[in-house]
Formats: C-alpha cells, sequence, structure tokens
C-alpha cells in the first residue's frame, strides 16, 4: 500500500529562540532550520512499514518556501521514494496546511497518512486531525505503536493516564508520539541516492486552496523570565524554607 | 455571545480541568453552555451544572461517546456548536484529539492552548516550547479554542443552578473502534492537577530509582512526573512526561530531581508557584529558574528528604 508522509521545516530543536526586538515574531534569519522531530519519527515509521512488505510506495510531502526542499531531500534519503513540494513563501496555518494535504491525498490515494502530532514551532497539534477530518478519515493521534492488518490499522495511542489502542478502518490519517520508533540516522549513500528521486512542484493555487491565514498575530514577547532563587546548604534547611518561608508543605 | 464549554470527564465523573475551561469562557463572556457527551454520564451531567456560571448543559448520551473516539465527538461538536460564537475544551489528549477535526468540519482555524484571554476575538499562546508569547487575533464567525487549564482558576464545582437537556444528536462516524485500554494504576493525583509534583530526570538511572520518589510522593500526596529525556532513556512511561511535549503543570510545589532544566522541560513546569531543584550539576539550567536548589547528589538527598519530611510534615 502508499503511505504518504507530510513533514515540516522548522527551526533547529537545539537552536535557542530569540525573539525579534520588534515583536512581529521569532528571528529566524540566519537560524539552523531542520526536519520537524515528530515528522522524522513519522518518516522512520513510513519507512519501518516499507521494510516489513506492508508499505510498497512512501510518498513524502511539504509545504513552504524553496528551502523546504532540503527536508524532502532528508526524507528521501531516510527511505521515502518521492517527494511532493508544495511551494509557497506565504505563512501556511493548520487549516490551510490540512486542505493543501487533502488535495494531495486525492490525487495520490494513499492508504495511510502518517504525520507528526505537532510542530516544534507553532506547538499547535492540529493539522493531523484537520486532515482526517476533511478527507472524511478516522485519525490514530499520538501514536506509540501502530499495527496494520489487512484492511485496518491498530493504533496505542498516548492519552492522559495510560494508553488506549483504538482500531481504524483505511486510509486513516496517524500523528506520531515521542516513543513510536527512534529515527535512524541517513547513510552517506543514501544521501546521494536521495538526490536523484523525483521531487514533484505545485503550488497552492495548483491544488485550488486560498492559504490566507485566518489567525492575525497581533505580537509575540519573550516569555516573562523567572528569578533564579537561593541555594540552601543542605536537606534540612530545604524542608525549613519549604515549611517556614514558602509554606507550601 | 454564548460559549460552549465540551466537558472533560471519565464517563463518572467531572474533570477539573472542565471547571478551568469554564473560568476562560467567563473571561471572554457570554452564556456559558456545557456540552457532556459520554455513555452514562448522569453523574457527570449533575456535576456540571453546580458549576459557577453555568447556564446550561446539554447531554448527548450515547455508546458511540463513551470512549470520545475523536471521530464520533467531532462531528457531533461540529453539529451542536455551530449556533456558539465560541467552542471550548481543555487542551488535555481528549480535547487534543477531536477540536480540531470540530474546527476543520466548521471551516475555521483553531487556537491552540491559551493561557489568557484578551478579549472576544484575541488571546494568547505559547510557541517555540513557550520560549515565546503570542498574542493571536481570530477573524472567524466561531472561535474554536483549547484551553491550557492550569492557566486558569477553576470556577468554583459548586453554587451553579443549571438546567439539563438531554440532545438526541447521535453521531457514529463508523471510522474508528475502541479495542483497549492501559490505565496507569494509581492512587496518587492526576499529574495536570496535583497541587505537588516531584519529577526525576536522566539524573536517576533507571526506573527503579523513581521508587525513591514515589515514596515522597506518597508522602505529601504528590504525582510523579519526569523529564523527556527519562523517558526518552525508558525510566518511566510517556504518561508521565511534563514538558513541551507532555504535560504542562502549573502546582503549588514542584520538584525536580536530577533534572538539568532543558527549555523543553522548563516549558511545562515554569509556572509552577515554588520550585525546587536538586542536581549535583551546579551549572544545571534548573537553577536558574529554582525557588530553592540544592547542590547535591540525589542518591544522598533524596533518602534524606524523605527522612526530613517526615519529621517535618
Amino acid at each position: 500500500m502508499k503511505v504518504l508522509v507530510a513533514v515540516k521545516r522548522v527551526i533547529d530543536y537545539n537552536v535557542k529562540v530569540r525573539v525579534k526586538p520588534d515583536n512581529t515574531g521569532v528571528d529566524l534569519a540566519n537560524v539552523k532550520m531542520a526536519m520537524n522531530p515528530f515528522c522524522e519519527i513519522a518518516v522512520e515509521e513510513a519507512v519501518r512499514l516499507k521494510e516489513k512488505g506492508i508499505a510498497t510506495e512512501i510518498v513524502v510531502a511539504t509545504i513552504g518556501p524553496k528551502a523546504s526542499q532540503e527536508q524532502l531531500r532528508t526524507a528521501l534519503a531516510l527511505g521515502a521514494d518521492r517527494g511532493i513540494h508544495i511551494e509557497t513563501d506565504e505563512e501556511v496555518q493548520s487549516l490551510e496546511a490540512a486542505k493543501l494535504l487533502k488535495g494531495v491525498v486525492e490525487k495520490e490515494e494513499p492508504k495511510l497518512v502518517i504525520l507528526g502530532k505537532q510542530s516544534i514551532d507553532t506547538d499547535n497539534n492540529q493539522t493531523g486531525q484537520m486532515l482526517a477530518a476533511l478527507t472524511g478519515m478516522g485519525q490514530g493521534t499520538f501514536a506509540s505503536e501502530v499495527v496494520v492488518e489487512g484492511e485496518k490499522v491498530n493504533v496505542t495511542r498516548e492519552v492522559d493516564g495510560g494508553l488506549v489502542t483504538v482500531g481504524l478502518n483505511l486510509p486513516a490519517v496517524i500523528t506520531t508520539d515521542l516513543r513510536l520508533n527512534e529515527p535512524r540516522y541517513a547513510s552517506l549513500p543514501n544521501i546521494m541516492k536521495a538526490k536523484k528521486k523525483p521531487i514533484d512542484s505545485m503550488t497552492p493555487a495548483d491544488l485550488g486552496v486560498d492559504v490566507a491565514p485566518r489567525l492575525s498575530t497581533v505580537k509575540v514577547e519573550a516569555p516573562a523570565s523567572r528569578q533564579a532563587g537561593v541555594k540552601v546548604a543542605d536537606v534540612a534547611e530545604l524542608v525549613d524554607k519549604l515549611k517556614n518561608e514558602a509554606k507550601v508543605i | 455571545m454564548s460559549i460552549l464549554v465540551i466537558a472533560e470527564h471519565d464517563n463518572s465523573s467531572l474533570k477539573q480541568a472542565t471547571l478551568n475551561v469554564v473560568a476562560a469562557a467567563k473571561a471572554i463572556g457570554g452564556d456559558i453552555d456545557v456540552l457532556v457527551a459520554g455513555e452514562n454520564v448522569g453523574a457527570v451531567a449533575e456535576a456540571a451544572a453546580k458549576a459557577e456560571g453555568v447556564n446550561k448543559v446539554l447531554v448527548a448520551d450515547n455508546a458511540a461517546y463513551s470512549h470520545f473516539l475523536a471521530e464520533n465527538l467531532g462531528d457531533l461538536v461540529a453539529e451542536v456548536g455551530k449556533g456558539y460564537s465560541h467552542i471550548l475544551a481543555a487542551a488535555g489528549t481528549t480535547g487534543k484529539d477531536f477540536m480540531p477535526r470540530v474546527a476543520a468540519l466548521l471551516d475555521v482555524a483553531q487556537v491552540s492552548d491559551i493561557v489568557r484571554v484578551e478579549s472576544e476575538d484575541t488571546f494568547v499562546r505559547p510557541i517555540y516550547a513557550g520560549n515565546a508569547i503570542a498574542t493571536v487575533q481570530s477573524s472567524d464567525a466561531i472561535k474554536v479554542i483549547t484551553v491550557r487549564p492550569t492557566a486558569f482558576d477553576p470556577v468554583a464545582a459548586e453554587g451553579g443552578a443549571a438546567s439539563v437537556e438531554q440532545l438526541d444528536v447521535v453521531k457514529d462516524a463508523g471510522l474508528s473502534a475502541f479495542v483497549s485500554e492501559e490505565k496507569a494504576e494509581s492512587d496518587r493525583p492526576d499529574l495536570s492537577s496535583a497541587g505537588v509534583v516531584i519529577s526525576g530526570g536522566r539524573g536517576m538511572q533507571n526506573g527503579e530509582n523513581f521508587k525513591m520518589l514515589e515514596r515522597i510522593a506518597d508522602h505529601l500526596g504528590a504525582a510523579v512526573g519526569a523529564s523527556r529525556a527519562a523517558v526518552d532513556a525508558g525510566f518511566v512511561p510517556n504518561d508521565m512526561q511534563v514538558g513541551q511535549t507532555g504535560k504542562i503543570v502549573a502546582p503549588q510545589l514542584y520538584i525536580a530531581v536530577g533534572i538539568s532544566g532543558a527549555i523543553q522541560h522548563l516549558a511545562g513546569m515554569s509556572d509552577s508557584k515554588v520550585i525546587v531543584a536538586i542536581n549535583k550539576d551546579e551549572e544545571a539550567p534548573i537553577f536558574q529558574v529554582a525557588d530553592y536548589g540544592l547542590v547535591a547528589d540525589l542518591f544522598e538527598a533524596v533518602p534524606q528528604l524523605e527522612e526530613e519530611l517526615k519529621k517535618a510534615v
């Protein structure tokens, strides 16, 4: 079966985020960018499904500026077969991203769509669920285990207070949580091979989607910083302070 | 304005997060209705009707909702909610699951995880793991919003007298089915709403050592949490994770043990009232946010803490 994976280009996980002095957003100029960590897990899961003989083809899609092709190449080096680049320099919010991906789903007709549960920039946690609703598919969000059996997939989900397993009809949408798998590193030969894999480019207009944002950002500020307190000498002093000064025990 | 709050519950009792979300609804202003969707939820509806500030409780009681499947809840809430100006739910794993479906079905954006209400269409939410705080304005006719419960003081659980109305809207999308669940068995309070949280990090070295924290937790009536590093290392399950990709907590007292204080962890606990850090590395970033820092080997300090707490409380 065909698997579609959607990936997003975001600020690298290890980069210190700085708010722009004019409070219009976060400074992304000359900052290292990378594939969103949850999207890496999504790619890895698709590759494992292919290694198990369940997936036959992995298509990876991304939405963003020209430079997002780097993240497509990364996914291709990890094992995806071909890429789709929906190119735009505009800010694309979750609902519009879901509409664009719906267009890709209609063209490609995958049996399974795998996305990260959230991107570490906007922290929205929406796109997979929205895509599922727009395409009339079931969803297994925050997945920690995926088991495909015939025309069904069982997804074990990380929820408040434990795990829940749901059974979904295919096609279905899955969003990944941290423990689903540990993504591999791309090998040098695979990075070279990925350069020859095909990437199909299109625009939001080609898919008939208006990406004008519904939410406008009024301002972006740095968080109020917390002041460091005092160091205590030993456990006895700590307990004394908690009891008599902070009065929290 | 009219606001629909989706109750968070387990079919038998109303979760406190619902009261926090009603508080967020009050901050927006307008009539507040609460939708209780589940199976055999009479007691939940009764509890919701007593909450301060609630106008009406709508009850959708059907087997289709008993496991809170997102496909069925999404269809239900999109239909019931279309007459409202705002639809609110707690940003827990249930709300995060079905609310984006509601937004998509109504063709509106969702505002996730708000921590403050500026006006009826303008909300404040953390982005980049809390490294930036965005104020966003929605131009949609219906605002679909998930609320970070710890950011709003709950309304009173008693004193209200809302009417209760049964709905006969049954939405069974037939796309998904409940298979099984594994609930973490614990007598300790829920991590998200506990008054005291004690968390361990990579410094705990293994899952067995978390027993030291559990004993202190039992003594203080606390919940036990963990950093992502401890979860990644396989010491403890992911539902204990505090941070950007785990739970957001804001207890009266947060005790971080063997946690270095990566920004992703701080995103989940820095709104705690009092923070204690125990770490042998005095340069650990956790000390920059801690009210009380103890530079010590946790394997010596934690047993001592247990003893001292027994004497003190």
